[in-house]
């Protein structure tokens, strides 16, 4: 799950960690009193989103005059916002983080993962903040230097001296340093974070250390011990039918094909997506209908794949193991019954009892053509849809 | 074989569960020597004719265990683990998925202290020897005894790969789910390494899917240390980058993780890839007679 910009400072904050004033808004009356709140002539306005790139797309903008900040207020809320980091329909704009400017003089970049080479929760730095840091990464990975935590001992101070002197900072910058770092560790750690990015973390005028913005994405598995973190998520920053598949415990991805696609187990169903391709097909979306097959849940799985109005028609692909696949089948059949599908639907059943299933399918009387085996589905769906078109 | 045979005594931790007793129930049927499960408060009990124990030490002084099959859910999956490296079993299965990942990191850190304990899983279908013993949640009857290792990343598409070689009469010395969780326990590496000791062992599948280095690392590993033919297929060509946030994962990744990333490093170690997860089993027959008509 990912936070927006505003409710990761405000986990900043709990941490006493330097983060700029400002305020969340989702109006322009709003906007108008947060900046009267803070006061001075010059305010951020920022767009919340989850999503980075947000300065280079338009997301950010600088105002000097509470007229330019209804004008930025009103040009942002209610768009959507394309960066390089999210699809081509962008990310809805429906808050706004007003927020109070600083002059800087050095942009540094702090980031934290856990790296799964490592094993380790890693701290990422380098002199180079900014959104140029994947180039930077990519060309001169020298620049980016690495600090890995052993999770018995978590973060000390040294590790973040070293940092700091790697940094070129200045012996009171490095002290400012020491405390954001193992702040930020703490923090990480506390709060089953999967990724943490201050990117920049700026040195100001006045040679404080701030940190200007900051990323967080939390690991879902966690969040059953982090309550108040879970009332955070933001579901119109996520695909609506990705929710909604997630509700029926379905995983589901969208993608750009005309083959729809329900699979039990994630590597199976990308497997699937893949021989699709290699028959000359496109895939319309990832689905993975997880171990319980049953007939409700197969027809939701029916529902969400036919709401993607590209879709030409359907490969179903289970493996049964333990569950018998005749029962599958019987589920097949109710579930296109009810929801009423008109396009091809090509069915693969492996497993137990997947005879009495591929006979039960094919003697339904429906648009339901059983397949023999993996490669043969592939190839009927790819033909039914060639046969269609 | 590896790891687990006829003679491997299996506890269960979490045992009177749904999950646990399901599971058991068809471990016992396929051969499995199941002695108990533990199931705190439960302890004296006797579930499926066997005994419950409060706790995995317990179980330990009462009878002999050689391995632990997990399925708590999984906020408890740390304390389950840890426990069981505690009092000493050697191989710990953990089936249950969710598990937070920094736990993980902890249970990793813990078990470098005892390089003789093994762990699979998190997230995986677990483990096992045809006609010997199955310790998991994989359907037994696609599987047969024969000459080709698996392991894999995922569930269901290893009992294709399994389903493919038990078809073409090829059958398996042991498969081995790792798991598809950002932390496994036991790695390809280590997996791998353990076949190219089993004598048995005369191929080894190797499923993988796209994301972490675990397939270039594998496949480096092959190079230099085995002997025997592996062949592999990597699941998720396909699947898109998807949104992201933020620039930190990309760059530890450092490029990596890609399908076409791992297939080429693979190829490079000289193991023998398909593109169809339907060919698997196809390209395993075709090597083996190779090396058999070389002889």
């Amino acid at each position: 799950m990912n936070l927006h910009e505003y409710q990761a400072k405000h986990l900043l904050e709990k941490y006493n960690l330097p983060v700029p004033l400002g305020e969340v808004a989702s109006s322009p009356e709003e906007a108008i009193m947060i900046a009267d709140k803070l006061g001075r002539h010059r305010w951020v306005v920022k767009a919340q989103v989850h999503a980075g790139g947000r300065g280079k797309a338009g997301g950010v903008k600088l105002v000097s005059s509470k007229e330019e900040l209804i004008n930025a207020v009103k040009s942002l809320l209610g768009t959507r916002l394309v960066t390089y980091q999210t699809d081509a329909q962008g990310q809805p704009v429906n808050q706004l983080l007003i927020a109070q400017p600083c002059d800087i003089k050095r942009e540094l970049y702090l980031g934290a993962v856990i790296d799964r080479t490592q094993q380790r929760l890693v701290f990422m730095a380098s002199t180079e903040g900014g959104v140029e840091i994947e180039k930077i990464a990519k060309d001169t990975p020298e620049k980016i230097i690495k600090i890995i935590l052993d999770p018995l001992i978590g973060a000390m101070p040294y590790q973040a001296r070293e940092l700091g002197f790697k940094l070129n900072l200045s012996l009171d910058q490095i002290k400012q340093f020491t405390y954001i770092f193992t702040q930020l560790s703490k923090l990480f750690i506390e709060n089953d974070l999967s990724l943490l990015e201050i990117n920049p973390l700026v040195i100001t005028q006045e040679d404080t250390l701030l940190c200007l913005d900051a990323k967080i994405t939390l690991d879902d598995n966690a969040l059953f011990r982090h309550p108040n973190l879970r009332t955070l998520r933001d579901p119109t920053q996520e695909n609506e039918r990705e929710n909604h598949a997630h509700e029926w415990e379905l995983s589901y991805i969208p993608l750009e094909g005309n083959i729809g696609c329900m699979v039990n187990g994630a590597g199976l169903a990308m497997a699937t997506m893949d021989l699709i391709k290699l028959h000359g097909g496109n895939p319309a979306n990832f689905l993975d209908v997880g171990g319980g097959a049953t007939k409700d849940r197969v027809t939701e799985a029916f529902k969400i794949i036919l709401s993607d109005k590209n879709v030409k028609g359907i490969l179903v692909n289970i493996f049964g193991g333990i569950v018998r696949c005749d029962l599958i089948a019987e589920g097949i059949i109710d579930a296109v019954k009810d929801v009423g599908i008109k396009i091809p639907v090509v069915v693969r059943l492996e497993g137990n009892n997947a005879d009495i299933g591929a006979k039960k399918l094919s003697a339904s009387g429906l648009n339901i053509i059983a397949a023999q085996s993996l490669t043969d589905a592939a190839k009927r769906i790819v033909n039914s849809i060639k046969e269609v078109s | 074989m590896i790891l687990i045979n006829k003679q491997t005594k299996v506890l269960c931790q979490g045992f009177t569960g749904q999950q646990g007793t399901f599971h058991s129930e068809q471990a016992i049927e396929y051969g499995t020597q199941m002695v108990g499960g533990v199931t705190p408060g439960k302890g004296g009990q006797t579930h499926l004719s066997l005994p419950v124990f409060n706790t995995v030490k317990e179980a330990l002084a009462a009878t002999e265990v050689n391995a632990s099959v997990i399925y708590v859910p999984a906020p408890f999956c740390k304390d389950s683990i840890i426990e069981a490296i505690d009092a000493g079993i050697k191989l710990i299965v953990c089936i249950t998925e969710g598990v937070p990942t920094q736990d993980m990191l902890y249970v990793k850190a813990y078990l470098k202290n005892f390089p003789d304990t093994r762990l699979i899983g998190p997230n995986c279908p677990g483990i096992i020897t045809p006609g010997e013993c199955k310790i998991g949640i994989m359907p037994g009857y696609i599987h047969q005894k024969g000459k080709v290792g698996i392991v894999s990343r995922s569930g269901t598409l290893t009992y294709e790969a399994v389903k493919q070689t038990s078809d073409l009469n090829l059958g398996q010395t042991t498969c081995i789910g790792i798991g598809g969780d950002p932390i496994p326990g036991m790695s390809f590496i280590d997996v791998l390494s353990l076949f190219q000791k089993d004598p048995e062992t005369e191929a080894i599948i190797m499923v993988g899917e796209i994301g972490g280095t675990a397939e270039e690392e594998a496949a480096a590993f092959i190079k230099h240390h085995v002997k025997k033919p592996v062949i592999s297929y990597i699941a998720g060509v396909t699947a898109p980058a998807g949104k992201r946030m933020g620039h930190a994962g990309a760059i530890i990744a450092g490029g990596k993780g890609t399908a076409a990333e791992k297939f080429a490093a693979l190829e490079a170690a000289g193991v023998h890839t398909v593109r169809s997860p339907a060919d698997i089993g196809m390209k395993v027959k075709e090597i083996l007679s190779a090396a058999n008509y070389r002889k």
